[in-house]
């Protein structure tokens, strides 16, 4: 689950990290409101999405004058904003954050995430702040600095001096970052954290670290116990399929083709897709209804993909282990009916009683294609959709 | 032979009398798996499918002699009980729930290493050695007692490699689901050193999906240490960047992990790969000449 900025830099504040006197608003009136509590004549304004990118898109502007938050507000409120990071649709902004302004004279990076390899949260530091962490790491290596975290300890107060020296702060800015590195670690640890950056961590021009961005990543398999966290959720910037069928407990993403998949199993429905695709097709999504596969599910599985237009013909693939076919197949043919499913629709049915299911289906009236193997499936469905693209 | 289990492990189940716990274990049951008893916190005493309930996993291990345990607990309890199952003596423990946090499995992973414990999931069908043990959720029927070791962070996956190559007549020597959390007890290298060793194993299947880096690292191993042949797939070549597979691990971050890089990372392995998830048997009897 993702925050905003704003969000993030609300549980910064929260763990006495340094952050900006700022305010989240949603409208003209409020933003002035919020330039008024926050006083001085420089400001910040930075639209609120679930994206990277905003600076080069328009979407963070320093600014010297009243009108200028006004133009903002008016410009992005409401607005979608299209990073090299959303869809081509863009991202909703419903909120605009005003922070004074902030002196800089470096920029540092500093960031973690759960390290699939070690099985460790690594700490990530680097002098080269402010530009895409990924370039640095794939350019010059070197130039990143780790820590690895101790499952079992905690992050130590020497990992952060040992990061402030190598990253050549002096002084009082040692202290600084390590209270900075500790309190992060505490958040990352209390949170649930998948993933935290703060890009830039800035050193002012008086010579202080300051917490300029705020990208912040909770592990949705630990939201349940962090009632806190559930109260910052934003369904605006969340594809409005994918949070309906996650309401149904169906894994669904969007993709940009005409084939809709209908799959048991996150690994065999992004086999199913990559079987489309080899076949000269293109896919509509990726989907699991996960092993149940009741008439409700797949029902409403349906129901989804067929909300997308773009969707030319379906591709139902469903490998019955301990489900029997039949009974799958019996669903599938009352969902098409309930459903009025307009399109071609080609069934794949394996294991158990799938003679049986494929029979069903086969006589059953329904513009239904009962496929004889997964390759027959794939090749039936790009045939179906309109030839290969 | 095979590697990790076979008919003379024992196992208990934590989460018995759970519905997941009691159909799964019913199954497993019936396949001829040595299941003997589960643990249900306050159930001690009882009987369940006509075996003993305990308390606690010590109770059960001093009672029972079980060295292995299969834990269908849900996700928010599944930290508790994997450090109950290692510091109770279990030397395996499959975790088939999927959910579980991931600074969760992080401390469990840490004490399992720390203790020798083996540790395989979370969010994996189990492990099977056809013919002999069953732990988990996987269909028994499909498989086939056989040469062929499938290692895999997909269940459904699975299922159509076990599939083609019980209709091919290769069979399986042994079936492990690692899972497809970002966090697991166990990889594919791990997996891939058992088989190399194991005498039953004559050729190996690895399925693998996006995400993460374990593919190139067990392509790595298996280029400086493997004999024997390994056929591999890997699921998501069409899978856009930064969007979240259905697994929890399935996703392409920062334009690390996706399909081309690890497919690549085999080939040059000398590792035979398969673009189509129908072709695993076939591209088997081609390197194998059987």
């Amino acid at each position: 689950m993702n925050l905003h900025e704003y969000q993030g830099k609300q549980l910064f504040a929260e763990y006495g990290l340094p952050v900006s006197k700022g305010y989240a608003v949603d409208t003209v009136a409020a933003a002035m409101a919020a330039v008024d509590k926050i006083g001085g004549d420089k400001w910040v304004v930075k639209a609120q999405i679930h994206a990277g990118g905003r600076g080069k898109a328009g979407g963070v502007k320093l600014v010297t004058s009243k009108q200028e938050v006004t133009d903002f507000a008016h410009q992005w409120l409401g607005q979608r904003m299209v990073t090299y990071q959303t869809d081509p649709a863009g991202q909703p902004v419903t909120k605009i954050y005003i922070e004074n302004c902030t002196d800089i004279a470096s920029e540092l990076y500093l960031g973690a995430v759960v390290d699939r390899s070690t099985c460790r949260i690594v700490f990530m530091a680097s002098t080269e702040g402010g530009v895409e962490i990924e370039q640095v790491a794939q350019k010059t290596p070197e130039k990143i600095l780790k820590a690895i975290i101790d499952p079992l300890t905690g992050a130590q107060p020497h990992q952060g001096r040992e990061l402030a020296f190598k990253l050549g702060l002096r002084d009082n800015q040692i202290k600084q970052f390590t209270q900075i590195f500790l309190g992060l670690a505490k958040l990352f640890q209390d949170k649930d954290l998948a993933l935290l950056e703060i890009n830039p961590l800035v050193v002012t021009k008086q010579g202080n670290l300051h917490c300029l961005d705020a990208k912040v990543v909770i592990d949705s398999n630990a939201v349940h116990r962090h009632q806190d966290i559930q109260a910052l959720h934003d369904p605006s910037q969340i594809d409005e399929r994918e949070s309906h069928a996650d309401s149904w407990d169906l894994n669904y993403v969007a993709l940009e083709g005409t084939i809709g998949c209908m799959v048991n199993g996150a690994g065999l429905a992004m086999g199913t897709m990559d079987m489309v695709a080899l076949y000269g097709g293109f896919p509509a999504n990726f989907l699991d209804v996960g092993g149940g596969a009741t008439k409700e599910r797949v029902t409403e599985a349906f129901k989804i993909i067929l909300s997308d237009d773009r969707v030319a013909a379906v591709l139902v693939n469903i490998f019955g282990g301990i489900v029997r076919c039949d009974l799958i197949a019996e669903g599938i043919i009352n969902a098409v009916r309930e459903v009025g499913v307009a399109v071609p629709v080609v069934v794949r049915l394996e294991g158990n009683n799938a003679e049986l299911g494929g029979q069903k289906l086969a006589t059953s009236g329904l513009d239904i294609i009962a496929a004889t193997s997964l390759t027959d499936a794939a090749q039936q469905v790009v045939i179906a959709a309109g030839g290969v693209q | 032979m095979s590697i990790l289990i076979d008919n003379n492990t024992k196992v208990i189940c934590q989460g018995f009398t759970g519905s997941q716990g009691t159909f799964h274990s019913q199954q497993a049951i019936a396949y001829g798996t040595d299941l003997v008893g589960g643990v249900t916190p306050g159930k001690g005493g009882t009987e369940h499918l006509g075996r003993p309930v305990f308390n606690t996993v010590s109770d059960a291990v001093a009672s029972t002699g079980a060295t292995a345990s299969v834990i269908y607990v849900p996700a928010p309890f599944c930290k508790d009980s994997i450090l109950e199952a290692a510091h109770a003596g279990i030397t395996l423990i499959v975790v088939i729930t999927e959910g579980i946090p991931t600074l969760d499995m992080l401390v469990c992973k840490v004490k399992c290493d720390e203790l020798g414990v083996r540790l395989i999931g979370p969010n994996c069908p189990g492990i099977i050695t056809p013919g002999e043990c069953k732990i988990g959720i996987m269909p028994g029927h499909i498989h086939l007692p056989g040469k062929v070791g499938i290692v895999s962070r997909s269940g459904t996956l699975t299922y159509e490699a076990v599939k083609q190559t019980t209709d091919a007549g290769f069979g399986q020597s042994t079936c492990v689901g690692i899972g497809g959390d970002p966090i697991t007890g166990t990889n594919f290298t791990d997996i891939l050193v058992l088989f190399e060793q194991d005498p039953a194993t004559a050729a190996m299947v690895m399925i693998g999906e996006i995400g993460g880096t374990a593919e190139e690292t067990a392509a790595a191993y298996i280029k400086a240490n493997v004999s024997k042949p390994v056929v591999s797939y890997i699921a998501g070549v069409t899978a856009p960047a930064g969007k979240r597979m259905g697994h929890a691990g399935a996703i392409i971050s920062g334009g690390k992990g996706t399909a081309d890089e690890k497919f690549a990372a085999l080939s040059d392995a000398g590792v035979k790969t398969v673009r189509s998830l129908a072709d695993i048997s076939t591209a088997l009897a081609e390197i194998t000449g059987w």
